[in-house]
């Protein structure tokens, strides 16, 4: 990134993801515990803000990549200027009586229970008694074909594969390459949540303006009591998203943990991921460059376009600008220390889903190297060979295109460039596990250093909680501005014991400045030791020494 | 009677009408919202919703035509009164025949598929019985009387319910119209009342300010809401 070449707009803050895709198991925890924690609610049944797709495979709902079908995100028009997919202001309204490209009940899944009563209550008789499944959306027994990841591990591949949009355009251009034979295939996970994008064209297309982007931490969330349920969002969102909740007719969707997060607290998903490849930190972003990034034409230089609007937080420049945009000292550290921010801008080898969808997402993924490794072994030689690595990322049997259609528009560049540092790092912290004296090499043929390659493999192998999830709170965001609204005339609007009900009510306790009910030590620790001096002072000459 | 039906009801209607929308804003924010039942039937909801929106704004519009634009000003453009009726007999049963079409083909996708019927409440049920009978019988009592001039209600509904806004009705020009629009009317006001109590609420938050605002939203964290907020309707805790 240019230090302090451009001229920096508004800075703002994010909390942003990237997983580690090498590491995933597709153990589906997240899944299973962020749906314990919020979507276990009737009308919410289908719902999963957190899924793990197998790849290749359609996904969830099924086929939500092909955007020529579903209308998701941006596109450009004629003059080059962003417009939703799904159409405009005056199209949105116009038909606004119904929605044609709203995803059915049954291109996510009927969900269903299981009539466990029958179990207990059936009658005597010769056969073992059954609880056959019961639709949640009917009530009535129904067949079970499809689930949110019916498809997991390749399962029916054979069948259903070629029904990935992914595949069908790695196709279009390697004909060869995407094979479903056993033996043959390939496959990876990938956990998905929303993206909590820069651009987000959910928002765009919400006709009551119920949902927004907060301005502090960047999170997407729908207002539940402005929402009047026009379904215009699930639409809008490239990602699928944005659910609609078929029993309060609301929309609904992940929202980053946030209750979690203010405090500090990583997101169910990351708590709970048995691989610990969620990482999760501030990014520094300039508010201004997202429309222009956003709107460049080649679909392939999004994910560049992507990078430049992101901040240095190490620019002083930047940091300067971020505290004049009201970012607290605490975020800015944070975003120092964010290794969310190593994984993206520093070491590059994080990639954006589907940038071509020009919602500049804000959770990334670093693309999976493990498969290539298990594929080199298997084949008798050493997998983790700087040569033999190298070789065969082109080589792969999950080809570049196939990923890089995921990650960077089709660019094979991105993913090549990231999957090459990964293979340099195993490659070097194999030399130093050996006791070897590491090639330099190795490292220089990637763009870094040693030291570099040492840093980003503790970062991706061993970091622990504290340095995989960097979260500045929101009280400590807040912290600064609420003790010194406890002192009159530094903010106009004075004092915050003022509230409704609170204690404050204007001036002071029945016995003087220091009496009344005070939940919090709401004064700077000068005032604290002055009043206190005031109080227990014997001689009237001590307070002379005292500030007023 | 007649003093209750055209001189009391219309203001009942009214005051529900206005203060059940304000209750329901205060209290009801969360249960707003147009329930859409999209997500379980797509096929024929994509035809006969926008059939009937359209259709029953149309119809909007010719009852506001019909009942504010008094008679003179028409006369005044030189439309007579036999263009006029037969501008409002073929536009309204136009109209009429949309609205009911589509409400006809939405009734019948809400009997007839099982999610859809499942999430119908009681609520719904009533509306629709009165939203259609007020179709119907509007539908009925225009053409019963087409023909010739037809019947000219812009001679006594119309400026009776002029009447209603200086307050004093004039319930005597009432007395004399034909059964079938009594019943229209009467149906019709208590349709009304209902708005704000049924579903039909979503009528009033049509987002037309869409078209004016910027496409992406931020907001702020409210300061005053770090911690936890008081419980509201349809956020009440659950269970312990």
């Amino acid at each position: 990134m240019p230090r302090g070449e451009a001229t920096i707009g508004r800075v703002m803050a994010q909390i942003a993801m990237v997983m580690n895709l090498d590491k995933c198991i597709g153990c589906h925890t997240c899944s299973v515990t962020c749906k314990q924690a919020w979507t276990n609610r009737t009308g919410m049944e289908y719902v999963w803000f957190n899924n793990v797709e197998t790849r290749p495979g359609q996904g969830y709902p099924r086929r939500y990549e092909d955007q020529e079908r579903w209308r998701g995100g941006w596109e450009l028009n004629k003059r080059g200027a962003l417009k939703l997919k799904a159409g405009g202001r005056f199209r949105k309204l116009a038909g606004i009586f119904s929605n044609p490209v709203l995803p059915e009940i049954k291109d996510y899944y009927e969900p269903w229970t299981y009539d466990y009563q029958n179990l207990t209550d059936a009658p005597l008789g010769d056969d073992f008694p059954v609880a056959q499944p019961l639709s949640q959306i009917t009530g009535k027994p129904m067949k079970i074909e499809w689930s949110s990841n019916w498809d997991d591990s390749l399962a029916g591949a054979p069948e259903h594969g070629d029904l990935d949009p992914m595949v069908a355009k790695v196709r279009e251009q390697a004909a060869e390459k995407v094979k479903f034979a056993f033996e043959q295939t390939f496959m990876f996970f990938l956990p998905r949540i929303c993206e909590h994008c820069l651009n987000p064209s959910c928002v765009a297309s919400c006709p009551s303006g119920a949902m927004y982007k907060r301005a502090e931490d960047g999170i997407v969330l729908v207002d539940q009591d402005q929402c009047r349920g026009w379904r215009m969002c699930v639409t809008g969102c490239p990602y699928k998203k944005v659910y609609f909740n078929h029993r309060t007719g609301k929309a609904e969707k992940c929202h980053f943990c946030y209750p979690r997060v203010e405090v500090g607290l990583p997101t169910v998903c990351s708590e709970t991921c048995v691989g610990r490849l969620r990482y999760l930190g501030v990014m520094l972003y300039d508010a201004d460059k997202v429309t222009a990034a956003a709107s460049v034409k080649d679909e392939k230089a999004l994910y560049e376009a992507q990078l430049g609007v992101f901040l240095d937080p190490e620019d002083p420049g930047v940091q300067r600008a971020a505290e004049e945009a009201g970012i607290a000292y605490d975020w800015i550290e944070a975003a120092r220390r964010s290794p969310v921010h190593a994984l993206i801008s520093k070491y590059r080898v994080a990639l954006p889903l589907h940038p071509e969808y020009r919602t500049m997402p804000m959770v990334w993924y670093i693309p999976p190297l493990s498969p290539v490794v298990d594929a080199l072994a298997e084949t008798g030689f050493d997998g983790e060979e700087a040569g033999n690595l190298f070789g065969a990322i082109d080589t792969l049997r999950i080809p570049l295109e196939y990923l890089a259609e995921l990650f960077t528009a089709g660019d094979v560049g991105p993913v090549r460039a990231s999957l090459e540092k990964l293979a340099a790092m195993r490659s070097h912290m194999r030399a130093i596990n050996l006791g070897d004296q590491p090639d330099p090499s190795v490292a220089a043929s990637v763009g870094m250093e040693a030291t570099e390659i040492e840093a980003m493999y503790r970062l991706l192998a061993i970091a622990k909680y504290e340095e995989r999830y960097v979260i500045p709170t929101a009280a400590v965001g807040d912290a600064a501005r609420l003790e010194e609204t406890a002192l009159p005339a530094e903010l106009p609007d004075s004092c915050s014991l003022d509230f409704p009900g609170g204690p404050g009510m204007g001036g002071d306790g029945p016995f003087g400045q220091d009496s009344g009910r005070r939940h919090l030590p709401l004064v700077s620790v000068e005032n604290f030791h002055v009043l206190a001096k005031r109080q227990t002072a014997d001689e009237e000459n001590e307070l002379k020494e005292l500030p007023p | 009677m007649n003093a209750l039906l055209w001189g009391v009801l219309p203001y009942v209607a009214f005051v529900l009408l206005v203060a059940g929308t304000i209750w329901r804003f205060r209290y009801d924010k969360f249960g707003w919202t147009t329930r859409s039942s999209q997500i379980y039937e797509s096929k024929l909801l994509n035809i006969a919703s926008p059939v009937f929106h359209y259709g029953i704004l149309f119809v909007l519009v010719g009852h506001l035509v019909g009942l504010f634009v008094p008679e003179s000003w028409t006369d005044d453009i030189g439309l007579n009164e036999h263009t006029y009726h037969l501008l409002s007999l073929y536009g309204g049963t136009a109209a009429g025949v949309l609205a009911l079409a589509g409400i006809g083909l939405l009734v019948y996708r809400r009997r007839t598929k099982a999610p859809v019927f499942r999430a119908t409440t009681a609520n719904d049920k009533l509306m629709y019985l009165v939203l259609v009978a007020a179709l119907v019988l509007g539908m009925v009592a225009k053409l019963m009387h087409v023909s010739g001039e037809g019947y000219n209600y812009r001679e006594t509904i119309a400026p009776w319910s002029r009447s209603l806004f200086i307050l004093q009705p004039k319930t005597e020009l009432m007395a004399g119209v034909p059964v079938m629009y009594q019943i229209h009317a009467v149906v019709g006001m208590v349709l009304i009342a209902m708005v704000p109590f049924t579903r039909l609420v979503h009528m009033f938050s049509a987002p037309v300010q869409y078209l004016f605002r910027p496409y992406v939203v931020y907001r702020t964290r409210d300061p005053e809401q770090l911690g936890v907020r008081p419980e509201r309707r349809g956020w009440e805790r659950t269970g312990v």
